[in-house]
Protein backbone atom coordinates (compact mmCIF):
# COMPACT_ATOMS: atom_id res chain seq x y z
CA UNK A 1 0.00 0.00 0.00
CA UNK A 2 1.22 3.26 -1.18
CA UNK A 3 2.02 5.37 1.69
CA UNK A 4 4.02 9.08 2.76
CA UNK A 5 3.87 11.85 0.24
CA UNK A 6 1.61 8.80 -2.37
CA UNK A 7 -0.71 8.46 0.12
CA UNK A 8 -4.26 7.90 -0.61
CA UNK A 9 -5.64 11.13 0.49
CA UNK A 10 -2.95 13.37 -0.22
CA UNK A 11 -2.21 15.19 -3.00
CA UNK A 12 -1.76 12.95 -6.18
CA UNK A 13 1.92 14.17 -7.47
CA UNK A 14 4.04 11.16 -9.17
CA UNK A 15 7.37 12.87 -8.53
CA UNK A 16 9.46 12.37 -5.36
CA UNK A 17 10.04 15.46 -5.49
CA UNK A 18 9.66 18.37 -7.43
CA UNK A 19 12.51 20.69 -5.75
CA UNK A 20 14.55 21.90 -8.67
CA UNK A 21 17.93 22.91 -6.66
CA UNK A 22 20.81 20.93 -6.33
CA UNK A 23 19.83 19.01 -3.24
CA UNK A 24 22.04 16.00 -3.76
CA UNK A 25 25.33 17.94 -3.89
CA UNK A 26 25.42 18.47 -0.33
CA UNK A 27 24.94 14.33 0.59
CA UNK A 28 27.07 13.94 -2.43
CA UNK A 29 29.59 15.57 -0.89
CA UNK A 30 29.23 14.06 2.73
CA UNK A 31 29.74 10.97 1.24
CA UNK A 32 32.96 11.09 -0.82
CA UNK A 33 34.30 13.24 2.38
CA UNK A 34 33.05 10.76 5.12
CA UNK A 35 34.26 7.79 2.84
CA UNK A 36 37.52 9.35 1.45
CA UNK A 37 38.44 9.62 5.20
CA UNK A 38 37.80 6.11 6.56
CA UNK A 39 39.32 5.05 3.67
CA UNK A 40 42.16 6.69 4.68
CA UNK A 41 41.73 6.01 8.35
CA UNK A 42 41.84 2.50 7.67
CA UNK A 43 44.41 2.65 5.60
CA UNK A 44 46.79 4.01 8.66
CA UNK A 45 45.18 1.97 11.33
CA UNK A 46 46.12 -1.24 9.57
CA UNK A 47 49.51 -0.04 8.37
CA UNK A 48 50.53 -0.46 12.43
CA UNK A 49 53.89 1.96 10.70
CA UNK A 50 55.41 5.17 10.93
CA UNK A 51 53.06 6.88 13.29
CA UNK A 52 56.08 8.67 15.45
CA UNK A 53 59.16 10.55 14.59
CA UNK A 54 60.39 12.22 17.61
CA UNK A 55 58.68 14.30 19.35
CA UNK A 56 55.75 13.97 16.77
CA UNK A 57 52.94 11.31 17.46
CA UNK A 58 50.22 10.35 15.14
CA UNK A 59 46.81 11.47 16.48
CA UNK A 60 45.83 7.63 15.60
CA UNK A 61 47.70 5.86 17.83
CA UNK A 62 47.64 8.55 21.05
CA UNK A 63 47.73 7.39 23.77
CA UNK A 64 50.41 3.83 22.54
CA UNK A 65 49.56 1.81 25.59
CA UNK A 66 49.93 -1.27 23.58
CA UNK A 67 53.68 -3.22 24.30
CA UNK A 68 54.20 -3.22 20.19
CA UNK A 69 54.38 0.43 20.19
CA UNK A 70 57.51 2.21 18.79
CA UNK A 71 60.10 3.05 21.30
CA UNK A 72 59.61 6.26 22.87
CA UNK A 73 55.80 6.65 21.62
CA UNK A 74 54.31 5.82 24.61
CA UNK A 75 53.49 8.23 26.88
CA UNK A 76 51.94 6.40 29.54
CA UNK A 77 53.54 3.03 29.89
CA UNK A 78 52.85 0.30 28.10
CA UNK A 79 50.53 -1.26 30.18
CA UNK A 80 49.10 -3.75 27.36
CA UNK A 81 50.93 -6.30 25.75
CA UNK A 82 50.95 -7.43 22.29
CA UNK A 83 47.57 -8.48 20.82
CA UNK A 84 47.98 -10.52 18.14
CA UNK A 85 45.43 -12.40 15.51
CA UNK A 86 46.34 -15.45 13.18
CA UNK A 87 50.23 -14.57 14.15
CA UNK A 88 49.63 -11.25 12.94
CA UNK A 89 50.20 -8.24 15.65
CA UNK A 90 47.01 -6.04 16.32
CA UNK A 91 47.40 -2.31 15.66
CA UNK A 92 47.33 -0.31 18.27
CA UNK A 93 45.32 2.28 16.84
CA UNK A 94 42.39 -0.04 16.41
CA UNK A 95 41.83 0.35 19.68
CA UNK A 96 42.36 3.64 19.84
CA UNK A 97 40.20 5.15 16.97
CA UNK A 98 37.12 3.21 18.66
CA UNK A 99 36.30 6.00 21.15
CA UNK A 100 36.74 8.96 18.74
CA UNK A 101 34.48 7.01 16.47
CA UNK A 102 31.90 6.13 18.82
CA UNK A 103 32.17 10.18 19.67
CA UNK A 104 31.68 11.08 16.05
CA UNK A 105 29.39 8.49 14.93
CA UNK A 106 26.28 9.69 18.28
CA UNK A 107 27.21 13.51 17.40
CA UNK A 108 24.18 15.06 17.13
CA UNK A 109 25.91 16.89 13.76
CA UNK A 110 27.12 13.45 12.18
CA UNK A 111 23.96 12.04 12.62
CA UNK A 112 22.35 14.41 10.79
CA UNK A 113 25.31 13.75 7.77
CA UNK A 114 25.15 10.28 7.37
CA UNK A 115 21.21 9.76 8.16
CA UNK A 116 20.76 12.09 5.06
CA UNK A 117 24.21 11.21 2.92
CA UNK A 118 24.37 7.32 3.51
CA UNK A 119 20.77 6.29 4.37
CA UNK A 120 18.54 8.57 2.27
CA UNK A 121 16.66 8.93 5.75
CA UNK A 122 15.89 11.83 4.13
CA UNK A 123 18.20 12.80 1.18
CA UNK A 124 17.29 15.90 1.64
CA UNK A 125 14.47 18.01 2.52
CA UNK A 126 11.03 17.23 1.11
CA UNK A 127 12.83 14.69 -0.92
CA UNK A 128 10.89 11.52 0.18
CA UNK A 129 13.26 8.65 1.13
CA UNK A 130 13.26 5.16 -0.11
CA UNK A 131 12.38 3.02 2.72
CA UNK A 132 9.39 1.67 3.68
CA UNK A 133 9.54 1.74 7.41
CA UNK A 134 10.92 4.12 9.83
CA UNK A 135 11.18 3.99 13.79
CA UNK A 136 14.32 6.24 14.00
CA UNK A 137 16.02 5.95 17.06
CA UNK A 138 13.78 4.39 19.20
CA UNK A 139 15.23 0.79 19.14
CA UNK A 140 18.67 -1.22 18.35
CA UNK A 141 20.70 -0.33 17.03
CA UNK A 142 20.07 3.07 17.14
CA UNK A 143 18.75 3.77 20.17
CA UNK A 144 22.84 3.37 21.47
CA UNK A 145 22.99 6.89 20.31
CA UNK A 146 21.84 7.79 23.64
CA UNK A 147 25.58 6.97 24.43
CA UNK A 148 26.62 10.44 22.97
CA UNK A 149 27.43 11.85 26.37
CA UNK A 150 29.70 8.90 27.19
CA UNK A 151 31.69 9.18 24.24
CA UNK A 152 32.03 12.84 24.98
CA UNK A 153 33.95 12.05 28.41
CA UNK A 154 36.14 10.03 26.96
CA UNK A 155 36.81 12.16 23.99
CA UNK A 156 37.43 14.98 26.75
CA UNK A 157 40.10 12.83 28.04
CA UNK A 158 41.80 12.39 24.80
CA UNK A 159 41.40 15.48 24.20
CA UNK A 160 44.06 15.91 27.44
CA UNK A 161 46.15 13.15 25.79
CA UNK A 162 46.47 15.28 22.44
CA UNK A 163 47.45 18.45 23.83
CA UNK A 164 49.83 16.97 25.80
CA UNK A 165 51.27 15.23 22.74
CA UNK A 166 51.07 18.68 20.90
CA UNK A 167 52.87 20.44 23.96
CA UNK A 168 55.70 17.44 24.33
CA UNK A 169 55.87 18.56 20.41
CA UNK A 170 57.48 21.35 21.41
CA UNK A 171 60.72 19.66 21.99
CA UNK A 172 63.95 19.03 19.72
CA UNK A 173 64.53 15.46 18.58
CA UNK A 174 66.81 14.96 21.48
CA UNK A 175 63.88 15.67 23.82
CA UNK A 176 65.10 19.74 24.77
CA UNK A 177 62.47 22.16 25.50
CA UNK A 178 62.22 25.56 23.56
CA UNK A 179 62.18 24.53 20.21
CA UNK A 180 59.01 24.19 17.46
CA UNK A 181 58.57 23.15 13.99
CA UNK A 182 55.93 22.95 11.74
CA UNK A 183 54.68 19.26 13.16
CA UNK A 184 54.59 21.43 16.63
CA UNK A 185 52.02 23.74 15.32
CA UNK A 186 50.06 20.61 13.43
CA UNK A 187 49.92 18.83 16.36
CA UNK A 188 48.68 22.26 18.00
CA UNK A 189 46.24 23.42 15.62
CA UNK A 190 44.91 19.26 15.65
CA UNK A 191 44.30 19.70 19.54
CA UNK A 192 42.29 23.28 19.19
CA UNK A 193 40.46 21.84 16.53
CA UNK A 194 39.08 19.26 18.31
CA UNK A 195 38.95 21.20 22.08
CA UNK A 196 37.02 23.46 19.82
CA UNK A 197 34.82 20.71 18.41
CA UNK A 198 34.36 18.89 22.05
CA UNK A 199 33.27 21.95 23.72
CA UNK A 200 30.34 23.00 21.00
CA UNK A 201 29.06 19.57 21.57
CA UNK A 202 25.35 19.50 22.27
CA UNK A 203 26.24 17.35 24.87
CA UNK A 204 28.28 19.58 26.32
CA UNK A 205 25.86 22.45 26.48
CA UNK A 206 23.55 20.32 27.98
CA UNK A 207 25.99 19.45 30.90
CA UNK A 208 27.02 22.88 31.30
CA UNK A 209 23.77 24.59 31.69
CA UNK A 210 21.59 23.35 29.32
CA UNK A 211 19.86 20.64 32.03
CA UNK A 212 18.59 23.77 34.21
CA UNK A 213 14.98 24.81 34.51
CA UNK A 214 16.02 27.81 35.97
CA UNK A 215 19.14 29.88 34.66
CA UNK A 216 18.52 33.06 37.10
CA UNK A 217 19.65 30.65 40.11
CA UNK A 218 23.01 29.64 38.41
CA UNK A 219 24.40 32.91 37.12
CA UNK A 220 27.91 31.42 36.45
CA UNK A 221 26.33 28.04 34.31
CA UNK A 222 24.03 30.44 32.87
CA UNK A 223 27.02 32.48 31.54
CA UNK A 224 29.29 29.22 30.18
CA UNK A 225 26.04 28.04 28.68
CA UNK A 226 25.85 30.87 26.30
CA UNK A 227 29.59 30.42 25.50
CA UNK A 228 29.33 27.01 24.70
CA UNK A 229 25.86 27.66 22.81
CA UNK A 230 27.62 30.61 20.60
CA UNK A 231 30.24 27.77 19.94
CA UNK A 232 27.51 25.35 19.42
CA UNK A 233 26.23 27.63 16.31
CA UNK A 234 28.98 26.54 14.80
CA UNK A 235 29.49 23.00 15.79
CA UNK A 236 29.12 21.51 11.89
CA UNK A 237 32.04 23.68 11.22
CA UNK A 238 34.04 22.70 13.69
CA UNK A 239 33.29 18.66 13.37
CA UNK A 240 34.73 19.32 9.69
CA UNK A 241 37.52 20.91 10.66
CA UNK A 242 38.41 18.98 13.34
CA UNK A 243 37.89 15.91 11.15
CA UNK A 244 40.39 17.15 8.16
CA UNK A 245 42.45 18.48 11.24
CA UNK A 246 43.05 14.97 12.44
CA UNK A 247 43.67 13.38 9.33
CA UNK A 248 46.22 16.10 8.04
CA UNK A 249 48.09 15.60 11.02
CA UNK A 250 48.26 11.66 11.28
CA UNK A 251 49.53 12.24 7.61
CA UNK A 252 52.11 15.14 8.41
CA UNK A 253 53.54 12.84 10.87
CA UNK A 254 53.79 9.87 8.88
CA UNK A 255 54.98 11.86 6.38
CA UNK A 256 57.68 12.85 8.65
CA UNK A 257 58.32 9.73 10.23
CA UNK A 258 58.74 7.74 6.87
CA UNK A 259 60.94 10.71 5.66
CA UNK A 260 59.21 11.91 3.01
CA UNK A 261 59.26 14.98 4.89
CA UNK A 262 61.98 17.02 7.07
CA UNK A 263 60.09 18.40 10.27
CA UNK A 264 61.27 22.00 9.72
CA UNK A 265 62.40 23.77 12.82
CA UNK A 266 61.58 27.08 13.26
CA UNK A 267 64.24 27.27 16.20
CA UNK B 1 8.98 45.93 -14.51
CA UNK B 2 6.13 43.07 -15.03
CA UNK B 3 7.30 40.07 -16.36
CA UNK B 4 5.65 37.28 -17.66
CA UNK B 5 5.43 33.82 -15.14
CA UNK B 6 5.17 30.18 -16.14
CA UNK B 7 3.34 28.47 -13.38
CA UNK B 8 2.42 24.94 -12.81
CA UNK B 9 -0.12 24.66 -10.00
CA UNK B 10 -1.69 21.64 -8.84
CA UNK B 11 -5.39 21.27 -8.98
CA UNK B 12 -7.85 18.80 -7.88
CA UNK B 13 -9.42 16.92 -4.75
CA UNK B 14 -8.55 13.68 -2.50
CA UNK B 15 -9.26 11.86 -5.24
CA UNK B 16 -8.01 13.28 -8.03
CA UNK B 17 -5.50 16.10 -9.42
CA UNK B 18 -2.51 17.37 -11.08
CA UNK B 19 -0.47 19.71 -12.28
CA UNK B 20 -1.73 22.89 -15.08
CA UNK B 21 0.12 25.08 -16.88
CA UNK B 22 -0.94 28.93 -16.22
CA UNK B 23 1.07 31.93 -17.87
CA UNK B 24 0.52 34.90 -15.77
CA UNK B 25 2.11 38.56 -15.08
CA UNK B 26 3.85 39.51 -12.33
CA UNK B 27 4.91 43.18 -11.03
CA UNK B 28 8.19 43.91 -9.43
CA UNK B 29 8.10 43.33 -5.62
CA UNK B 30 5.72 40.60 -5.89
CA UNK B 31 5.17 37.43 -3.52
CA UNK B 32 4.43 34.09 -5.01
CA UNK B 33 1.14 35.13 -3.24
CA UNK B 34 0.30 37.81 -5.41
CA UNK B 35 0.19 36.52 -8.42
CA UNK B 36 -1.82 32.97 -7.15
CA UNK B 37 -4.21 35.54 -6.21
CA UNK B 38 -3.93 37.11 -9.90
CA UNK B 39 -4.36 33.67 -11.48
CA UNK B 40 -7.77 33.07 -9.26
CA UNK B 41 -8.67 37.03 -10.35
CA UNK B 42 -8.24 36.13 -14.00
CA UNK B 43 -8.11 32.59 -14.81
CA UNK B 44 -9.50 30.00 -12.20
CA UNK B 45 -11.54 31.40 -10.15
CA UNK B 46 -12.56 28.53 -7.93
CA UNK B 47 -8.82 28.50 -7.12
CA UNK B 48 -8.68 27.16 -3.46
CA UNK B 49 -5.69 28.67 -1.37
CA UNK B 50 -6.12 29.75 2.21
CA UNK B 51 -4.42 33.11 3.45
CA UNK B 52 -4.87 35.42 5.66
CA UNK B 53 -2.28 37.93 6.74
CA UNK B 54 -0.25 38.58 4.03
CA UNK B 55 2.68 39.22 6.53
CA UNK B 56 4.14 35.92 7.19
CA UNK B 57 2.57 36.26 10.54
CA UNK B 58 -0.44 33.73 10.09
CA UNK B 59 0.71 30.93 9.30
CA UNK B 60 -1.79 30.15 6.58
CA UNK B 61 -0.46 30.38 3.14
CA UNK B 62 1.97 27.13 3.54
CA UNK B 63 2.47 25.03 0.36
CA UNK B 64 5.52 23.90 -1.58
CA UNK B 65 6.99 25.92 -4.11
CA UNK B 66 9.50 23.88 -6.67
CA UNK B 67 9.02 21.43 -4.00
CA UNK B 68 9.97 23.04 -1.47
CA UNK B 69 7.69 24.10 2.23
CA UNK B 70 7.48 27.81 2.03
CA UNK B 71 5.01 30.94 3.08
CA UNK B 72 4.00 31.93 -0.64
CA UNK B 73 4.06 35.48 0.89
CA UNK B 74 7.40 35.37 2.08
CA UNK B 75 8.47 34.20 -1.29
CA UNK B 76 9.67 36.92 -3.75
CA UNK B 77 9.28 36.00 -7.15
CA UNK B 78 12.13 37.73 -8.10
CA UNK B 79 13.82 35.12 -6.10
CA UNK B 80 13.34 32.86 -9.56
CA UNK B 81 15.59 33.18 -12.58
CA UNK B 82 12.99 34.39 -15.53
CA UNK B 83 13.02 31.41 -17.52
CA UNK B 84 12.31 29.14 -14.52
CA UNK B 85 9.06 27.97 -14.41
CA UNK B 86 7.48 27.41 -10.56
CA UNK B 87 5.36 24.91 -9.77
CA UNK B 88 2.98 25.29 -6.78
CA UNK B 89 1.45 22.17 -4.69
CA UNK B 90 -0.31 21.74 -1.29
CA UNK B 91 1.98 20.56 1.60
CA UNK B 92 2.53 16.95 0.71
CA UNK B 93 2.41 15.50 4.11
CA UNK B 94 -1.36 16.39 4.61
CA UNK B 95 -4.55 15.38 3.09
CA UNK B 96 -5.39 17.28 0.44
CA UNK B 97 -8.87 19.15 0.72
CA UNK B 98 -9.10 21.06 -2.58
CA UNK B 99 -6.37 22.43 -4.99
CA UNK B 100 -3.79 24.50 -2.40
CA UNK B 101 -5.62 23.46 0.76
CA UNK B 102 -4.87 21.13 2.92
CA UNK B 103 -6.71 19.34 5.98
CA UNK B 104 -4.17 20.25 9.03
CA UNK B 105 -5.92 19.07 11.74
CA UNK B 106 -3.64 16.44 12.61
CA UNK B 107 -1.57 19.50 14.35
CA UNK B 108 -4.53 20.47 16.45
CA UNK B 109 -5.17 16.98 17.67
CA UNK B 110 -1.41 16.65 18.40
CA UNK B 111 -1.16 19.84 20.60
CA UNK B 112 -4.54 18.68 22.62
CA UNK B 113 -2.71 15.82 23.27
CA UNK B 114 -0.16 17.84 25.16
CA UNK B 115 -0.93 18.81 28.45
CA UNK B 116 -0.64 22.79 29.42
CA UNK B 117 1.25 24.63 31.83
CA UNK B 118 1.47 23.60 35.61
CA UNK B 119 1.52 26.09 37.84
CA UNK B 120 2.73 25.94 41.73
CA UNK B 121 0.02 24.77 44.03
CA UNK B 122 -1.36 28.12 45.81
CA UNK B 123 0.05 30.21 43.63
CA UNK B 124 -2.58 32.74 42.14
CA UNK B 125 -2.94 35.02 39.06
CA UNK B 126 -0.66 37.75 38.72
CA UNK B 127 1.69 36.19 41.50
CA UNK B 128 4.49 34.48 39.35
CA UNK B 129 7.70 36.55 38.15
CA UNK B 130 10.62 34.78 36.27
CA UNK B 131 14.05 36.40 35.61
CA UNK B 132 14.37 37.82 32.06
CA UNK B 133 16.97 35.28 31.18
CA UNK B 134 14.57 32.66 31.81
CA UNK B 135 11.93 34.00 30.04
CA UNK B 136 14.20 34.50 26.78
CA UNK B 137 14.87 30.71 26.37
CA UNK B 138 11.15 30.18 25.92
CA UNK B 139 10.54 33.22 24.13
CA UNK B 140 12.27 31.83 20.58
CA UNK B 141 9.59 28.86 20.81
CA UNK B 142 6.73 31.33 21.21
CA UNK B 143 6.90 32.68 17.75
CA UNK B 144 5.66 30.19 16.27
CA UNK B 145 3.06 31.10 13.72
CA UNK B 146 1.71 27.25 13.43
CA UNK B 147 2.24 27.32 9.49
CA UNK B 148 3.31 23.76 10.02
CA UNK B 149 5.94 23.86 7.76
CA UNK B 150 8.07 22.06 10.01
CA UNK B 151 5.33 19.16 10.12
CA UNK B 152 5.37 18.79 6.44
CA UNK B 153 8.79 18.52 5.50
CA UNK B 154 9.41 16.24 8.49
CA UNK B 155 9.92 12.99 6.60
CA UNK B 156 8.97 10.85 9.91
CA UNK B 157 5.50 11.67 8.67
CA UNK B 158 5.96 13.08 5.33
CA UNK B 159 7.04 9.79 4.48
CA UNK B 160 5.35 7.53 7.11
CA UNK B 161 1.74 7.92 7.22
CA UNK B 162 1.42 5.37 9.96
CA UNK B 163 4.28 7.22 12.10
CA UNK B 164 1.22 10.13 12.69
CA UNK B 165 -0.67 7.77 15.40
CA UNK B 166 3.07 7.92 17.35
CA UNK B 167 4.45 11.45 16.34
CA UNK B 168 3.97 14.47 17.20
CA UNK B 169 6.52 16.34 14.99
CA UNK B 170 9.46 19.25 15.64
CA UNK B 171 6.33 22.08 16.34
CA UNK B 172 5.21 19.83 19.23
CA UNK B 173 8.59 19.40 20.04
CA UNK B 174 9.17 22.76 20.60
CA UNK B 175 6.17 23.28 22.93
CA UNK B 176 7.04 20.99 25.52
CA UNK B 177 11.07 21.78 25.37
CA UNK B 178 9.03 25.36 26.27
CA UNK B 179 6.89 23.92 29.01
CA UNK B 180 9.95 21.48 30.08
CA UNK B 181 12.38 24.40 30.28
CA UNK B 182 10.09 26.66 32.17
CA UNK B 183 11.31 27.29 35.66
CA UNK B 184 7.39 27.44 37.22
CA UNK B 185 6.53 24.21 35.11
CA UNK B 186 5.35 21.87 37.97
CA UNK B 187 4.60 18.54 35.41
CA UNK B 188 7.53 16.75 36.41
CA UNK B 189 7.55 13.80 33.88
CA UNK B 190 7.06 16.03 30.35
CA UNK B 191 10.76 14.28 29.35
CA UNK B 192 9.43 10.95 29.40
CA UNK B 193 5.96 11.69 27.80
CA UNK B 194 8.01 13.66 25.20
CA UNK B 195 9.86 9.90 24.43
CA UNK B 196 6.80 7.22 25.30
CA UNK B 197 3.94 9.33 23.84
CA UNK B 198 4.89 11.88 21.45
CA UNK B 199 7.15 9.94 19.50
CA UNK B 200 10.51 12.11 20.33
CA UNK B 201 12.52 8.78 19.78
CA UNK B 202 11.61 8.86 16.08
CA UNK B 203 13.43 12.38 15.75
CA UNK B 204 16.77 11.61 13.64
CA UNK B 205 17.72 15.40 13.91
CA UNK B 206 17.75 15.91 10.08
CA UNK B 207 17.41 19.47 10.81
CA UNK B 208 14.93 19.91 7.73
CA UNK B 209 12.36 21.44 10.26
CA UNK B 210 14.72 24.05 11.46
CA UNK B 211 15.74 24.90 7.42
CA UNK B 212 11.76 25.50 6.65
CA UNK B 213 11.29 27.43 9.31
CA UNK B 214 10.08 31.21 8.40
CA UNK B 215 10.74 32.43 11.54
CA UNK B 216 14.01 30.85 12.39
CA UNK B 217 13.39 29.36 15.36
CA UNK B 218 16.23 26.52 15.90
CA UNK B 219 14.07 23.63 16.25
CA UNK B 220 16.64 21.13 16.10
CA UNK B 221 19.55 22.51 18.06
CA UNK B 222 17.14 24.49 20.97
CA UNK B 223 14.28 22.37 21.03
CA UNK B 224 14.47 18.54 20.38
CA UNK B 225 18.33 17.96 20.85
CA UNK B 226 17.92 19.39 24.46
CA UNK B 227 15.39 17.43 24.82
CA UNK B 228 16.62 14.32 23.61
CA UNK B 229 19.52 14.94 26.51
CA UNK B 230 17.14 15.79 28.94
CA UNK B 231 15.48 12.15 27.89
CA UNK B 232 18.82 10.44 28.74
CA UNK B 233 19.48 12.20 31.94
CA UNK B 234 15.89 10.25 32.59
CA UNK B 235 15.68 7.22 30.97
CA UNK B 236 19.24 6.18 29.31
CA UNK B 237 21.97 7.31 31.71
CA UNK B 238 22.66 5.62 34.89
CA UNK B 239 24.70 7.96 36.91
CA UNK B 240 22.39 10.49 36.47
CA UNK B 241 19.56 8.03 37.45
CA UNK B 242 21.73 6.85 40.66
CA UNK B 243 22.49 10.23 41.31
CA UNK B 244 18.72 11.12 41.04
CA UNK B 245 18.33 8.31 43.84
CA UNK B 246 20.87 9.09 45.64
CA UNK B 247 20.32 12.92 45.91
CA UNK B 248 16.28 12.75 45.55
CA UNK B 249 16.95 14.81 42.42
CA UNK B 250 14.39 14.91 39.44
CA UNK B 251 14.74 11.11 37.82
CA UNK B 252 12.32 8.62 36.27
CA UNK B 253 9.04 9.24 37.27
Amino acid sequence: MATGVFSSKRAKISERTLRTDRWWLQPLITVSVLLSFIVYASFRAFENGNYFAEPLISPFYSPCLSAACAQGSSLLGQPFGIFKILGMTFSPALFILIFPLGFRMTCYYYRKAYYRSFWASPPACAVAEPHAKYTGETRAPLIMQNSHRYFFYIGLIFNVLLTADAILAFRNPEKQWGHMSVGSLVLLANATFLWLYSASCHTCRHTIGGRLRNFSSHPIRYKAWTIVSALNHKHQNFAWISLLGVAFADFYVRQVSSGAFTNFYFF
Amino acid sequence: MARKLKLRIWRGNSTDGGLQNVEVEANEGEVVLDVIHRVQAEQMNDLAVRWNCKAGKCGSCSMEINGKPRLACMTQVASFPDDQEITITPLRAFPVIKDLVTDVSFNYKKAMEIPAFVPPVGMKPGEPRMAQVDVERSQEFRKCIECFLCQDTCHVIRDHEENKKSFAGPRFFIRIAELDMHPLDMLRNRKQKAQEEHGLGMCNITKCCTEVCPEHIRITDNAIIPMKERVVDVKYDPLRWLGSVIRKREGIL
